[in-house]
């Protein structure tokens, strides 16, 4: 559909979350105990933040739970019966004041789920998924979208997104039919949008994606990965604050006759995720798991997903006990 | 040139080491590891305030020992934890040179692992003081609030195993944690798994921990875990007057015993 | 709780506490029938990773008994496991998990008598404590509030 611009006013803005929360689930940013910004469902109003820059942990989790259970079976020796999970029972979510990293994350995970068979799970929680972005009016040294073809104010994977003004009004850009459905059912607090003038911070763009992918085809035995993960650690960090990474493990879990299958998320930068029963170990040192990350997103994704696996949100980075920047690696891949 | 890149020159360029594991300032201003192999590249060295973590678990570390004989920046817990590392044979003492950093920042002359000895002997010990308050205040509360506070803080670990990566004594091949059969630690993330992970991490380190913190700094979502431990390095004190990476002769507190080992509990 | 009975797991060794049960048992001394016996080698062999996860499928009292110190049969297993639980305890304090379901004990195979003792006074215990359920409820949760978004 054609983009509608609105005007919502600060106090409307209230108004809006509370009829959301009536009818639905809210997934809103709200500022933990120790400043870190962490996703809650359903926080009230007041605690919800809009000055975060990012929060410590993604939101794919709105699509993909760190557990997700599979189904459930009982094993009576000589048969079994294996009971699905209802699908129907996946309740719909509002994600609210998400940044336009990660909502255009959704479209890089749909890529990996729904490549050729599509992951029903997944796919049911997006099209539950109601996303109410929220342009950023502040950005920090960690992020890069606009290096990785986005802006601050990128509309892709949002229903709506709020960009802040001067006056502390919120623009409304209604991007796609959810989105209109919502701004249809309360009519009262979109106004009509005259000429106000959106915040949007400025994001330095740092490197070329396409010049790093180019370079990716011939950089595999390349000394830079080596010298450049020396400091790495390998834990599994990074994986699991991405908003793109989409790796995970499956499990069954059994109590008696009783038990359940589920998946987990799960990191390449473990040595246990390529580990063989035969004891051998295809990516055995960090440099090799370093080196699968960095090709992962930024090669293999652009060549068969055509899709590029990294938004820029730069939480991987900040969330790095050493440090290991991820835009300034690139920047270095680049000229190598 | 600070004393710590001068001395790292020095090494590199006599060749008495291959490499020099220190401190370097990121793009962002965050002090991290850095690995100096070039003996003209060492102005990059610094040391302050921020240069808190623990070095020593590079030393275990696959491509870094493979450069060869490394010269490591080494605070009182790093030193303590070479300490450890030889005593339960994992680096051999002829293949790591020392620059010390006494606590008030400046180097010290550590020869040999008799000198670093001595000057670990004159330190002090304890948990630092900043978690010794935190230990003193969780200690006070009742059982249901220590364990209230233990389920909300571990509730929120995502098993992304920073607290074990980072720490120099977590240098096992496979952890217990990696095992499926049997499964002691469930792979998914559930706050009783978590819960049975933490406790596991800390026994496992009971008497070996150095009281550095890495595990909580390393965590990305600011849970305390090394909380669990320092109050383990505590009691091993408390109970067996035992201190971890002293001595490159220690015997570890958990597999040695003293048949008048005095406790209250057992009926 | 009227009708409250208490699951109890004893984890005892093969030489003295398991003889131990073996004597009240031909001794005919009549003792609570709470507990399951889980034979091991020594009280050495007995990681504290199996208490979690007794109590993690239910249990809501433990006994671990071995041999008095110096009577082991492989001569140190008991100081060694006399040490590990010392440290477990002080960590299980620490976190809040409750000691008075656990008990610690040394019996040898002489003792039928005090074997019966040992266990009514922990069942007896943890009856009064009730069942188990701030770690229970920890465990049956699992992760539903996530996976259902309820």
């Amino acid at each position: 559909m054609e983009t509608i611009k609105k005007l919502i006013r600060k106090q409307s803005l209230e108004k809006l979350y509370s009829t959301l929360s009536a009818s639905r689930k809210v997934y809103a940013p709200v500022v933990a105990a120790d400043k870190r910004v962490e996703y809650k469902y359903n926080p009230a109003y007041a605690e919800v933040t809009f000055e975060h820059i990012q929060s410590t942990l993604s939101v794919k989790n709105v699509v993909f739970p760190k557990v997700e259970n599979l189904m459930y079976y009982t094993n009576n020796k000589v048969d079994s019966t294996i009971t699905d999970i209802d699908l129907t029972k996946i309740p719909e979510v509002v994600l609210w004041g998400s940044h336009p990293c990660d909502n255009s994350a959704y479209d890089v995970l749909k890529s990996i789920f729904c490549w050729d068979i599509k992951d029903e799970f997944f796919a049911k929680r997006l099209e539950k998924l109601v996303v109410i972005g929220l342009a950023c009016h502040q950005s920090d040294a960690y992020c890069f979208c606009t290096s990785v073809g986005l802006t601050p104010n990128s509309t892709k994977g949002s229903d709506i997104l709020l960009s802040k003004t001067k006056s502390g009004d919120y623009i409304a850009e209604i991007l796609t039919e959810k989105g209109n459905a919502i701004a249809t059912a309360s009519p009262d607090l979109f106004e009509n949008a005259n000429n106000e003038e959106a915040v949007i911070t400025e994001v330095k763009q740092t490197f070329y994606h396409e010049q790093v992918t180019e370079k990716l085809k011939t950089a595999f035995e390349h000394p830079f990965w080596v010298a450049n993960s020396l400091r790495c650690i390998g834990c599994g960090a990074c994986a699991y604050v991405c908003p793109t990474c989409a790796c995970f493990d499956i499990q069954d879990e059994a109590k008696g006759k009783e038990g359940r299958r589920y998946r987990s998320w799960d990191s390449c930068g473990f040595g246990l995720f390529t580990l063989h029963t035969s004891g051998h170990n295809p990516r055995e040192v960090q440099s090799q798991r370093w080196r699968q990350r960095i090709m992962h997103k930024f090669s293999y994704m652009p060549d068969r997903n055509k899709s590029l696996g990294c938004v820029g949100c730069g939480r991987c980075s900040r969330g790095c006990p050493v440090d290991m920047n991820i835009s300034e690696q690139l920047q270095a891949l680049q000229n190598i | 040139m600070s004393n710590i890149a001068a001395k790292a020159k020095e090494l590199l360029e006599s060749k008495a080491v291959q490499v020099v594991i220190g401190y370097e300032a990121g793009p962002t201003g965050v002090v991290r590891p850095a690995f100096v192999t070039d003996p003209a590249k060492t102005d990059s060295l610094i040391y302050n305030e921020n240069c808190l973590q623990n070095l020593a678990m590079y030393l275990t570390k696959h491509e870094v020992k493979h450069l060869g004989k490394m010269g490591i920046v080494a605070t009182l817990p790093v030193m303590r934890s070479i300490m450890m590392l030889i005593s339960e044979q994992q680096v051999v003492a002829e293949n790591i040179v020392v620059l010390g950093i006494s606590d008030d920042g400046k180097l010290l002359d550590i020869a040999d692992m008799n000198v670093m000895k001595a000057h670990i002997e004159k330190s002090n010990l304890g948990n630092p003081t900043k978690d010794q308050e935190k230990l003193a205040e969780l200690n006070k509360l009742s059982l249901e609030e220590k364990f209230k506070f233990w389920e909300q803080e571990l509730s929120k670990c995502i098993k992304c195993y920073a607290c074990r990566q980072s720490c120099p004594m977590c240098y096992c091949i496979r952890c217990s944690t990696d095992c499926n059969q049997p499964q002691w630690i469930p792979v998914q993330a559930n706050t009783q798994g978590n819960i049975d992970w933490h406790i596991l991490r800390a026994m496992h380190l009971a008497g070996r921990c150095i009281s550095c913190g890495e595990c909580g700094r390393a965590c990305p979502l600011n849970i305390p875990c090394h909380l669990l431990t320092m109050q383990l390095s505590d009691q091993t004190y408390n109970y067996f007057k035992v201190h971890a990476g002293t001595s490159v002769d220690m015997k570890s507190v958990m597999s040695t015993f003293e048949p008048n080992d005095k406790e209250s509990f057992i009926i | 709780m009227a009708d409250f009975e208490p699951k109890v797991v004893a984890f005892v060794c093969n030489w003295c506490t398991y003889a131990g049960a073996d004597l009240t048992g031909t001794s005919r001394i009549k003792y609570a029938t709470n507990v399951k016996i889980i034979r091991f080698p020594c009280t050495g062999r007995i990681d504290f990773m199996l208490l979690l996860k007794s109590f993690a499928n239910g249990a809501d009292g433990i006994i671990i008994s071995g041999c008095h110190p110096n009577d082991c049969h492989y001569t140190s297993g008991n100081f060694h496991a006399k040490r590990r639980w010392i440290m477990f305890k002080e960590l299980m304090d620490f976190m809040g998990i409750d000691m008075k379901r656990i008990t610690f004990s040394w019996v040898s195979a002489a003792e039928g008598a005090r074997w019966a003792e040992v266990v009514n006074s922990t069942v007896a215990r943890v009856r009064e404590l009730g069942p188990y359920v701030s770690y229970q409820k920890m465990v049956n949760t699992h992760i539903e509030e996530e996976v259902t978004n309820e």
